[in-house]
Parts: structure tokens; sequence; C-alpha cells
């Protein structure tokens, strides 16, 4: 039991700082960016893939992350200065073309096959379960993250990026160059979720093309609205929530007469039924505040 | 100090501005006037950077820009509010002061985690300033409020107030009198004749109330479909048969 608790707490931990990403672009700065989970991706098969051809796992997550860093740059150049519907569709497109790289560079990836094979830190030291120094590990980055992040919030580049959430003529009328400032919270957005995407492959310890559909994009979507979008600690508590929800629904299945990617389904219907419900309640997420949904412009 | 000469601007077939000059001394107070569609919100979103013209030049303290970023202008010292005020909802009153000021080493990102004394020290002079400027327009007891939660003369202040936290050699008002009450009004005329006269500060403003305008301004130009027709002391301008067809619409 404690085990599989451990587990659910790996993958929730990995998912808060996924998403810890995504809070910054769009909780804080107002960019919807539909494809969070390319830097996902790149950050996995970066490690993965400088791992395989000897290169130590230090070096290859560094890399993964500034990779990530880099491609969350070269996303936001051209794309930055379109409105925020328009950014919606390019984003969701690119997360699309990552994965189908993924799929079809075979020589690289191979493709639909997955890769595995690579190490883990440390993992001939660690003499009782892995998955207990990967706890201490996971934990750890997410620490880093928030802590982070959470000075970022309260300084004055939090503030800019505030104010352009709310209304960049305001920033830009004041002297922020705001086109400057989106590519920096997409650039450190994309490069956490690049961390996330290495830890994510140490934990499942082979990853295939299938892990990084458009829907995980919208897992991360969900754990910051449930949480309180902008509110750091809403989207950690909100990635919990959603694994136990996941976890706990996966018991269902034995007592019911339906096959399992039914119940799958099923607990896809059940998340929106219950984001359905808080949204009717408690509009503003677990931890947002309720003032500022009451405030017009 | 601003020289705006020969602006140009066309959305599809209709001309917005066609051919619209006009100076800014320092030190003066400049008023638009002019009948809606007249061309003079346009005016203003191309010398703030907002928005390109198709031919003419401006110049601020003898360097162009009509070709740089909004932001680029707003750093040069020239500073623009807006017609439909622009506080910053869910934000603190504090919040939005504290944004303006330029050159804050603590938007630098990594400077947040790498020079967190210099911004403390940064932070608590702007905060004092911040303060200081609140008291002063009577926003004191408002500091920790959103700012969506003021009223809309309020607003008017706060945006005044953030503006000048900026510091600008110049600032451009588009209708700063509009939906504020005749108290707050009065307030506001205050706040722009002592920033002139204590600051030296420079004012452009659009305004459809004639008697405030009439009143603040050192000369006003009248913009009608998007040319200059007219410029003078307020008197002059008052009597000027062409502003009166203008306004009520003769040939």
């Amino acid at each position: 039991m404690i085990e599989y608790i451990v587990s659910v707490l790996l993958i929730a931990i990995i998912y808060a700082i996924f998403s810890l990403g995504l809070n910054l672009e769009w909780g804080l700065t107002g960019l919807i960016n539909f494809g969070h989970v390319a830097f996902l991706a790149i950050g996995a098969y970066t490690t993965v893939i400088l791992n395989l051809r000897g290169v130590p796992l230090i070096p290859s997550m560094l890399v993964a992350v500034a990779l990530a860093g880099l491609c969350g740059a070269l996303l936001g150049l051209p794309t930055l200065k379109l409105r925020e519907d328009y950014l919606a569709i390019v984003t969701i497109g690119f997360s699309e073309i990552v994965r189908l790289i993924l799929l079809n560079e075979e020589w690289l990836t191979r493709g639909p096959l997955g890769m595995h094979g690579y190490s883990r830190p440390l993992a001939d030291f660690v003499s009782v379960d892995y998955n207990y120094f990967l706890l201490i590990v996971v934990l750890t980055c997410l620490i880093v993250c928030y802590f982070m992040l959470e000075r970022l919030v309260k300084s004055p580049w939090g503030r800019v990026i505030k104010s352009i959430r709310e209304d960049e003529d305001v920033a830009s009328s004041l002297g922020k160059n705001v086109f400057s400032y989106k590519i920096q919270s997409l650039v450190l957005g994309s490069a956490i979720a690049g961390l996330s995407g290495s830890l994510l492959a140490f934990y499942m310890r082979y990853i295939n093309p299938m892990n990084f559909v458009p829907i995980e994009t919208f897992y991360a979507w969900i754990i910051v609205v449930l949480g309180g979008s902008g509110n750091n600690r809403g989207t950690i508590l909100g990635a919990i929530i959603l694994w136990i929800f996941f976890s706990g629904t996966r018991f269902i299945q034995g007592d019911l007469p339906i096959t399992p990617s039914q119940a799958g389904a099923l607990r896809i219907m059940f998340i929106g039924l219950a984001l359905i419900i808080l949204m009717m309640f408690k509009p503003e997420g677990i931890l947002g505040r309720k003032e500022e949904l009451l405030l017009e412009q | 100090m601003l020289s705006v000469q020969g602006i140009e601007k066309s959305y599809g077939g209709i001309r917005a501005l066609d051919g619209a000059s006009l100076d800014v001394e320092e030190g003066k107070i400049i008023g638009i006037i002019g009948p809606n569609g007249a061309g003079k919100t346009t005016l203003f979103k191309i010398i703030s950077g907002f928005v390109k013209p198709n031919s003419g030049k401006i110049l601020f303290e003898g360097k162009n820009i009509e070709n740089s970023q909004s932001h680029e202008i707003a750093r040069t010292g020239l500073i623009r509010t807006f017609q439909l005020s622009k506080a910053l909802t869910k934000m603190t009153v504090l919040e939005n002061l504290m944004l303006a000021p330029k050159y804050q080493e603590g938007e630098k990102i990594w400077n947040v985690w790498l020079q967190p004394k210099l911004i403390k020290d940064q932070e608590e002079e702007s905060r004092e300033k911040a303060l200081s400027l609140l008291k002063s327009f009577e926003l004191f007891r408002l500091k920790d409020e959103y700012a969506g939660a003021l009223s809309g003369g309020q607003k008017r202040l706060l945006e005044l107030a953030r503006a000048i936290m900026a510091e600008p050699k110049m600032l451009l008002l588009d209708e700063p009198f509009s939906g504020v009450n005749p108290y707050l009004g009065m307030r506001l005329l205050d706040h722009i004749e002592s920033l002139r006269s204590d600051c030296g500060m420079t004012f452009l403003i659009i305004e459809h109330d004639m008697p405030m305008i009439m009143q603040l301004s050192d000369y006003i130009y009248v913009l009608n479909k998007g040319q200059v027709i007219a410029s003078g002391l307020p008197r002059e301008v008052k009597e000027d048969e062409g502003v009166l067809d203008a306004y009520l619409g003769g040939v």
C-alpha cells in the first residue's frame, strides 16, 4: 500500500512541477498555451536520448531543461504577437508537431516503440525501493521551483507580468517591453516543463510518444484552474487532488460490469463533472481569490 | 518639445487623419478639441506609438519617434493615459503605482534571484514615493484595495498618479475629465495645474468638457475630419466661425 501511495505522490508532484510552468504562463502572464505538453516531451526525450548515447544524467537533464526553454523562445518569437485565441491554436499545433516528430524520426527516438534502458539518478547506489529515493529528488525539484517562482511573483518582475495579464496596453504605456516579458515567461514556463519531463522519464523508465498527447496539456490546465489560476500553492494542491482522484477511481472498475477503457473514459467524465460543479460553486478555484473575479475592467 | 507634422492615417477607405500638425512648447498645457470622429484619439495613439501613421513625422525633444514602439516612447518620458481609464483592476492601488517607475532593477529576471538587497532598497524607495503621491491624490486610505473597486473618478486620479510615478516630461491625457464627478474634476484640475507650475510638466489634453479645457489650456487646437481646422488661445478659438460650424454640423 505504501508503495502505491508513494507512486501516486511521485506522479502528482511531477505534474505539479509541470503545471507550475503553465501557471506562470497562463495564471500570471495570461498566455493561452495549449501546447505545454510539447515541453514535457522535449524534456523527457532529450534526457533519455542523451543518456542513451553516454552523456551522464545531470548534464543530460541540464541540456533537456535548456532545450525546452530554447524551444519556448522559438515558439514564442513568431507567435506571441498573436491575439490570445490564435496563440492557443498555434501552440496546440506545435505540440502535435513535436509529438509527430518523436513518432516518426525513428533513427532518433525509435518511434512508436518508445525508449527504455536509460539510467536513473544514483540507481546503483540506492538500496531501498528506488521510488522512495526518487520521491526525495522530485520533492526537492518541486520545492526549488516553488520558491523560485514565489520569489518572482512577489518581485517587480512579477508585477510587470501581472500587469500584462491585466492589460498589456497599460504595461506598454508605462515603458514595459511587453513582448520581451511574454517571451521570458514562456521560456521559463517551458524550461520548468522540461524539468518535469526529465523526472517523468525517471519515474516511468520507459517513454513513448503516446505519453505526450494533447490531453496531458489539459490535465495541466485542469490542475491550474482547479487550484486557482495564478496561485502556485493552488497548483500544487490541484495536482495532488487530480491524482488522488485518478488513482481513487481506478478501484471502481472492479465492482462494475465495464471494460478498462470504459472505466478510463468514465474517469475523465467524472473529472469533467467535478470541474463543472467546482466552477459553479467556486469559480475562482480552490485557493483562488473570489474578489478578483468580481472586479470589472 | 513635441512637434507633429503632417500625420496621415487611413483605415481602409476612411481617412482618420489627413495631414494633422501641431506643436507643443515645454511647460505648456495644450488642449485638443473637436467633434466625435475628428481623429483626436487616433492622433494620440500615433504619438504614443500604439498605431503607426501612413506618413508624417513626430519629433519629441528633437528626436524622431514615429517609428518607435510604444514602450520605447514611454521611456523617453512621453506618457499617455487612456480614454476609458485603464486601472489594473486585479492589482492593488499601491501596486498600480509601483509598477510605473522606469528602470527598476527588479524587473530583470536574474536580479530577482541574484540581487534581492538591491531590489528591496529600490522597492522601499518607490513605495515611499507612491505613498506620498497617494496622500496628495487623496487615495491613501485605498492603497491596499483592488484598483477595480475604485469609482470612475478615483480611477482617473489613480491613472494620473501612476503616470506621474513614471516621471514623465510630458503627459498625453485622453479625456481625463469624462466620467468624473465635479468635485474630483476640480481636484484633477488642481493637480494638473500644480504639476505644470511646480514641476514644469508639459500636457497635451483631449477633452470634451469645454469650460474645463478652456480654463486649463494655454493654447488649443481644433481637429475636424483629420485636420487641424483652427488653433489659438482659448478665447480666439471660442469665437472662430469654422469651429462653430464643425461642432454644429455647418458646411
